[in-house]
């Protein structure tokens, strides 16, 4: 990728390959583990982070009241109605899950495929999933209506002597979404076992110690246990890499299996996928350039991880766009009425604008990601990130509200408004979000410090030039 | 736990993996067994050398996964046809497509928590006292930067003076002796 706008010198890029450097020269075992652990374990927290906890925190007990009033007053101070019953609360569930699929894009599948470029970027994706999921899981949750009793979701012995019903689209998501928590609480946390016993050596304070002795569950870098836990690694990505796939292809199942036109389609599963995929790759963006930034990790979290991460978004755009363009074909090509109907509705209805931001956050302004000055441009990829989050909020509100609100029968047609609860309920989870994530950077290692050693260069084991320098000596 | 007293063994500290994964070597073809290396990345060579080849976390795993598959798919099943039975658009009883679904998902779930527990319980975590965390080098470099070998005392070979001298001919940083 050597191209004329890189400079000759800079230190950032490979003269070999000429190819941006994924970790900045110079690094040695002691100064990787200073800079990651340093971040955690200092006593100062920085004036900044107390600003942006502050702020977030306000904007999460939004949702706090509005699910306090939920409570209280049903799911009636919403928007939901006949005929769209299914609001914002599904629109925002499948939002927040497809975030969280960049994050076990990034630690399953490219673990898979070898590219270490990941390793810096790996642990906050990894958070920024599981915060994604308690999001997600929130809205379905409040969205039964008798939230208390939720859990009857699950198969269990009943003195109603009732059992779940496992063909429905509905259950199969419960069974989905919790494997896909769990999951990736579970890989995360073992991913991060061995920072927990650096951090519990490294504690100056006592309570740290305790904490993260706790925590590190007595890791001590034992060859033999590393071997375990490598395979234990390995068998988690590729097993969470199918689990990923499937978690957003159940998800369209709760679409594609209705016979609404709009919804009853092949497509969904592929380009849902690719839609979280993308939508995901966005917001690890979003919090990868401030992070950077704040904390000065320009060295670990460099230009050429917002390259690929471009690239990977550009893909998955363009795989998207083929989604929306195969939607339309299918609409005139199904020669159905009711889904040439729906499409024209969808584009040229009274909700029309709505389809036009998706086509212009979507697919059109991304294409400027085709610039490499976009791409190495973490300003402009800062900004294109939201509108590719806007983007793929405004596909799930297309694919819901637009395909309800005008079905088969004109006398059942109707509209839908959300209301001030609707919005607070939504940005108040964008707050929990970044609360959950400041208290993540702040408390636990966001960077691998054991999967960046293994990147340095003096990590490599060469027994025979040491044979011959020992010859020598 | 039976109380143990004495040495635990001998702590060798190396600068570099290349020459832990000699010592190890020499060690192994010296005769020595029991012993680890404590490295703070994953260094598979030193695994290799010191005669670890194989784990048994890929069957655990193996055997998790097809428990869980077993368990939702059973579980399904007899809810379906014999717990619960529904009639849902005249569909069979036994829809085992719409089974898959679940059945899948707990197959993942099951095998990718053996993985996890199943590699934690093999090695023996969690655990709250390692006699190693007595040793003030290995708390300060095991984790960041520092290699070790660690040659144990209940290896048969294992005597205090020889094995030290064995160990110092690898250019360690230092040998210090381990208490439990």
């Amino acid at each position: 990728m050597a191209t004329k706008d890189v400079k000759v010198n800079d230190p950032m890029v490979d003269p070999i390959t000429g190819e941006g450097r994924v970790l900045a020269p110079g690094h040695t075992f002691k100064s990787v583990t200073e800079k990651i652990s340093r971040i955690v374990l200092t006593p100062h927290t920085p004036i900044g982070w107390f600003a942006g906890f502050l702020l977030a925190s306000s904007v999460a007990s939004l949702v706090m009241i509005a699910v306090t009033w939920l409570f209280l007053k049903g799911v009636g101070i919403w928007g939901i109605t006949q005929p769209v019953a299914w609001g914002f609360a599904i629109i925002n569930f499948v939002w927040w899950i497809g975030i969280g699929h960049a994050g076990t894009l990034i630690s399953a599948i490219l673990l898979l495929f070898k590219q270490t470029w990941r390793n810096s970027i790996n642990r906050f994706a990894e958070a920024m999933t599981i915060f994604a999921v308690v999001c997600a899981g929130l809205f379905p949750l409040i969205h039964v209506g008798r939230p208390w009793l939720a859990y009857w979701l699950f198969p269990y012995p009943n003195s109603m002597n009732v059992w779940p019903q496992f063909r429905s689209p509905l259950l199969w998501d419960v069974f989905a979404v919790s494997t896909y928590a769990t999951i990736s609480v579970v890989f995360w946390y073992i991913g991060m076992v061995p920072d927990l016993g650096t951090l519990r050596d490294r504690s100056k304070s006592e309570f740290g110690q305790y904490i993260f002795g706790l925590l590190a569950l007595g890791w001590r870098g034992s060859s033999r246990h590393w071997m375990r836990y490598e395979t234990a690694s390995l068998l988690l990505a590729g097993l969470a890499t199918p689990l990923v796939l499937s978690v957003h292809s159940v998800i369209s199942f709760d679409f594609a299996v209705a016979v609404l036109p709009g919804w009853h389609t092949t497509i969904f599963p592929p380009y849902f996928v690719a839609g979280a995929v993308y939508s995901g790759f966005a917001m690890v963006i979003t919090l990868a350039v401030p992070i950077r930034t704040f904390y000065h990790l320009e060295d670990m979290i460099t230009l050429r991880h917002l390259d690929n991460m471009a690239k990977v978004m550009l893909t998955t755009g363009l795989i998207v766009a083929y989604g929306y363009g195969m939607e339309v074909f299918m609409a005139w090509y199904s020669a159905s009425h009711w889904e040439f109907f729906m499409m024209w509705n969808r584009m040229f209805g009274p909700m029309g604008w709505s389809y036009w931001v998706l086509i212009s956050c979507n697919i059109v302004i991304p294409q400027l990601m085709w610039l490499r000055s976009t791409r190495v441009s973490p300003l402009k990829m800062f900004l294109l990130s939201f509108v590719v989050n806007t983007g793929m909020w405004f596909e799930r509100f297309v694919i819901v509200v637009t395909s309800l609100y005008r079905d088969f029968l004109p006398s059942s047609w109707g509209t839908y408004k959300a209301t001030r609860w609707d919005y607070a309920t939504f940005i108040g989870t964008l707050g929990l979000f970044t609360t959950l994530f400041l208290l993540f950077v702040r408390f636990l290692p966001m960077i691998p410090m054991s999967e960046i050693r293994m990147m340095l260069p003096q990590a490599k084991v060469n027994p025979e030039s040491e044979a011959v320098h020992e010859a020598g000596d | 736990m039976p109380i143990q007293e004495g040495t635990y063994g001998l702590l060798a500290e190396f600068d570099t993996p290349t020459e832990l994964v000699l010592a190890a070597q020499a060690a192994y073809a010296a005769g020595y067994r029991r012993m680890d290396c404590y490295t703070p990345y994953p260094v598979e060579e030193a695994a290799e050398a010191i005669g670890f080849h194989r784990n048994n976390v890929s069957l655990v795993c193996l055997i998790g996964g097809i428990l869980g598959c077993c368990a939702m798919f059973g579980m399904e099943t007899w809810v379906s046809v014999w717990g619960y039975p529904l009639n849902i658009a005249g569909r069979p009883y036994y829809s085992w497509p719409a089974f898959v679904v679940p059945a899948y998902e707990w197959t993942i779930l099951f095998a990718g928590l053996s993985a996890a527990f199943g590699m934690l319980a093999m090695n023996g975590l969690p655990t709250l006292y390692h006699p190693l965390f007595n040793a003030a080098n290995f708390r300060n470099g095991a984790s960041s930067d520092k290699f070790f070998l660690c040659i144990e005392a209940h290896d048969p070979k294992f005597s205090l003076t020889e094995s030290r001298e064995f160990l110092a001919r690898h250019r360690p940083l230092s040998v210090v002796e381990v208490e439990y």
